[in-house]
């Protein structure tokens, strides 16, 4: 059942099963709901150590994704496994081990961060509750020890979230969530907030605690520019309006798109080359509009914008399927 | 400065001149946010001039100064801003107010922001055009309604829109909706804060080619600011870098790419991480932006630059003209 396998032949660390996610959505103020299906029948397995971009549009469920992937959100219909287990059915100690093992790191650090708590407190209250501390010189030694792995100064501990720029802030989320020593970290467009000429810093640190921990990483963005950066080596796994649309090595997907969508999306990325952009052709699409996730269309998702579309397209939905080494593609055209 | 002298030599292509411009948040007597610190910069008739910084470094400012409308406590403390498109040229930051209603759309068209928002959600898109026209003392509404709608034909939306309210519409549909209304008046300028910020990438691509044809179709000059160099790749045909309120480097589009002068326009291409080149070159550049309440002397980039040395923490440097409409603010070039 698990497509979707990367390289690794190690069990999964987390493994989703058909995971959908439906919002109740009010229509207007008297009228009733409706569904809107943010993550729509997402099967995928992610292992221990690697590191996977989460890419897509707004809007097109990879959020809602990532807040499954850690257990955040409990899916509608499917399962998510952890090692195996299923996480919604676990025991409170194995919740707790799971909490534990699985942490995020939000866009906004300004909302992130309990503006009334000095960072020493923010990062004191996850070592008090896993008993990670015995007393209080151990947590002192261990938070001056998590600031300079984030490459804060021990200043910074006695300061509160509002003195501290983007930057500082994300640094102390990013201490906050490896101070549990977890398995695998989501961060969810970590860098939106913060000055271009910063970004690629926060992204090292993050790739650094990567490699220091042996962390899985999942880097949820829409800017594909800074998933290749962040996942050069791993993989990159694409998503259209809740559907799963293309998975494979990051730096053959970037080269040599195969779904339809990937490609047009590729096309129209901006590059830091004014030769290049006059040069290079856009892949035409019927519509530039985005399919509406409350009334999606049938069968393809992608179809009333492919050039390519078939009958077929417009009947049936397309299931990821392998077409290569590590490739999948929920494409009818691709991989006959 | 010297500079500008040298920039006005070509001046019956000039269509705006910013002279010396210095605004300043005025916080109380002593804190003065120096958010536009000494620029000049010639805007020529027919090119896309873009813009190119972070956050705070004074190019949003910029743009609300030329249509002198830096929100207070934002004040235009000094330089000239001259209009070429009249005959005789006039200082935009002292005709009397009467004159700026005549300047504002009529010859010049701002895009701020986030401006999809600013549509009236309760006011259909046709009245957004008529309500505008009216504001400018155009009174005949047939009139209006064909120009509308041979506008929305050039952004390529349907006329029926017209009949529609805003929240009909999709984020990409509202932005060419506020493009359509910025050439209501049939402006020669037309300045854009970061017109495709909140659009996905394939809407932003759609409206980059909009505009491309629409500066042929038109005649527009245009002003471009954005925080992503990258984009200016695909639509600026010169650009000026801002930093901490200061340009700091100004060149032709392909220039500033392959042949960046300034430290910190080099250190902005290397930041840019792309689904081009070597990711493994891609770095940071250290250190923060400096005060712009009390700025230290010399050069404001100094603090984070790889070359600076004695001169460059105690002079500030001036810009300076390397040729080939090439200008940068940097000792290494003295």
């Amino acid at each position: 059942m698990s497509h979707a396998t990367g390289t690794t032949s190690s069990t999964p660390l987390i493994t989703l099963q058909d995971v959908s996610v439906v919002y109740k959505v009010r229509r207007s103020f008297f009228g009733g709901t409706v569904d809107l299906r943010a993550v729509d029948g997402v099967s995928l397995d992610i292992f221990p150590g690697e590191v996977v971009a989460l890419v897509g549009e707004s809007g097109c469920g990879k959020t809602t994704l990532g807040k499954v992937i850690v257990a955040l959100l409990r899916p509608t219909t499917g399962k998510v496994l952890y090692k195996g287990k299923d996480v919604w059915s676990l025991s409170k100690n194995e919740w707790k081990n799971v909490r534990r093992n699985l942490q995020i790191i939000h866009q906004n650090p300004y909302d992130a961060l309990n503006p009334t708590k000095r960072v020493f407190q923010i990062l004191s209250i996850p070592l008090k509750e896993y008993k990670l501390v015995k007393n209080s010189s151990q947590l002192r030694d261990r938070i001056y020890e998590l600031l300079e792995m984030v490459g804060l100064r021990p200043e910074i501990a006695e300061k509160y979230p509002h003195q501290l720029s983007g930057g500082q802030l994300q640094r102390v989320a990013i201490a906050r969530a490896i101070s549990l020593h977890p398995e695998l970290i989501v961060a969810d467009e970590p860098v939106s907030m913060i000055d271009v000429s910063l970004r690629i810093d926060i992204l090292d640190l993050l790739l650094k605690l990567r490699h220091e921990f042996n962390l899985a990483s999942i880097f949820i963005t829409h800017d594909l520019g800074l998933a290749r950066y962040y996942a050069y080596e791993g993989r990159i796994v694409v998503m259209y309006v809740g559907n799963i649309v293309e998975i494979g090595p990051t730096e053959e997907v970037i080269r040599n798109p195969l779904h339809p969508y990937t490609q047009a999306l590729l096309s129209v990325v901006p590059v830091p080359n004014p030769k290049l952009a006059r040069e290079r052709k856009e892949i035409p699409l019927r519509s530039i509009e985005i399919a509406n996730a409350i009334a999606p269309p049938s069968g393809c998702k992608f179809h009333p914008r492919c050039i390519y579309a078939t009958d077929k397209c417009r009947k049936v939905r397309p299931r990821l399927v392998k077409v290569g080494n590590d490739r999948w593609i929920a494409c009818h055209l691709v991989g006959k | 400065m010297s500079h500008e002298k040298l920039q006005s030599h070509s001046s019956s292509n000039t269509l705006l001149s910013i002279e010396d411009l210095r605004v300043e948040y005025v916080l109380s007597e002593v804190l003065r946010v120096k958010a536009v610190n000494k620029v000049s910069l010639n805007v020529y008739k027919g090119e896309v001039l873009g813009i190119v910084g972070e956050s705070g470094c004074g190019k949003s400012t910029l743009a609300y100064s030329i249509l002198r409308l830096v929100p207070p406590p934002g004040r235009i403390v000094g330089g000239r801003i001259i209009y070429y498109g009249w005959n005789p040229p006039k200082d935009i930051t002292s005709i009397p107010e009467r004159e700026i209603r005549k300047y504002r759309w009529r010859e010049v068209s701002l895009i701020a922001q986030a401006a999809q928002s600013t549509l009236n959600p309760i006011m259909r898109i046709g009245e957004h055009f008529i309500d505008t026209a009216f504001a400018h003392g155009e009174k005949n509404k047939e009139r209006i309604i064909e120009t509308a709608k041979k506008l929305l034909n050039y952004v390529m939306l349907d006329e029926g829109i017209l009949d529609r309210y805003p929240h009909e519409l999709s984020g990409g549909m509202k932005q060419r909706v506020i493009i359509a209304l910025s050439l209501l008046l049939n402006p020669k300028l037309l300045i854009l804060d970061e017109p495709t910020s909140a659009l996905d990438l394939i809407t932003q691509k759609c409206i980059l080619n909009m505009l491309n044809r629409l500066k042929q179709e038109l005649n527009l000059t245009m002003i471009f600011i954005t925080h992503d160099l990258s984009i200016l790749a695909e639509i600026a045909t010169r650009i000026a870098v801002m930093y901490a309120g200061k340009i700091v480097e100004i060149a032709p589009v392909d220039n500033i790419f392959y042949d960046p002068k300034h430290p910190y326009t080099i250190g902005l291409i290397n930041a840019i991480p792309s689904i081009v080149g070597d990711v493994h070159k891609v770095k940071s550049i250290p250190g923060i932006v400096p005060d712009l309440i009390s700025p230290p002397p010399g050069c404001l980039f100094a603090n984070r630059c790889p070359y600076a040395s004695d001169i460059c923490k105690k002079v500030d440097p001036p810009l300076k003209d390397l040729g080939g409409g090439r200008y940068v603010a940097c000792h290494r070039y003295d």
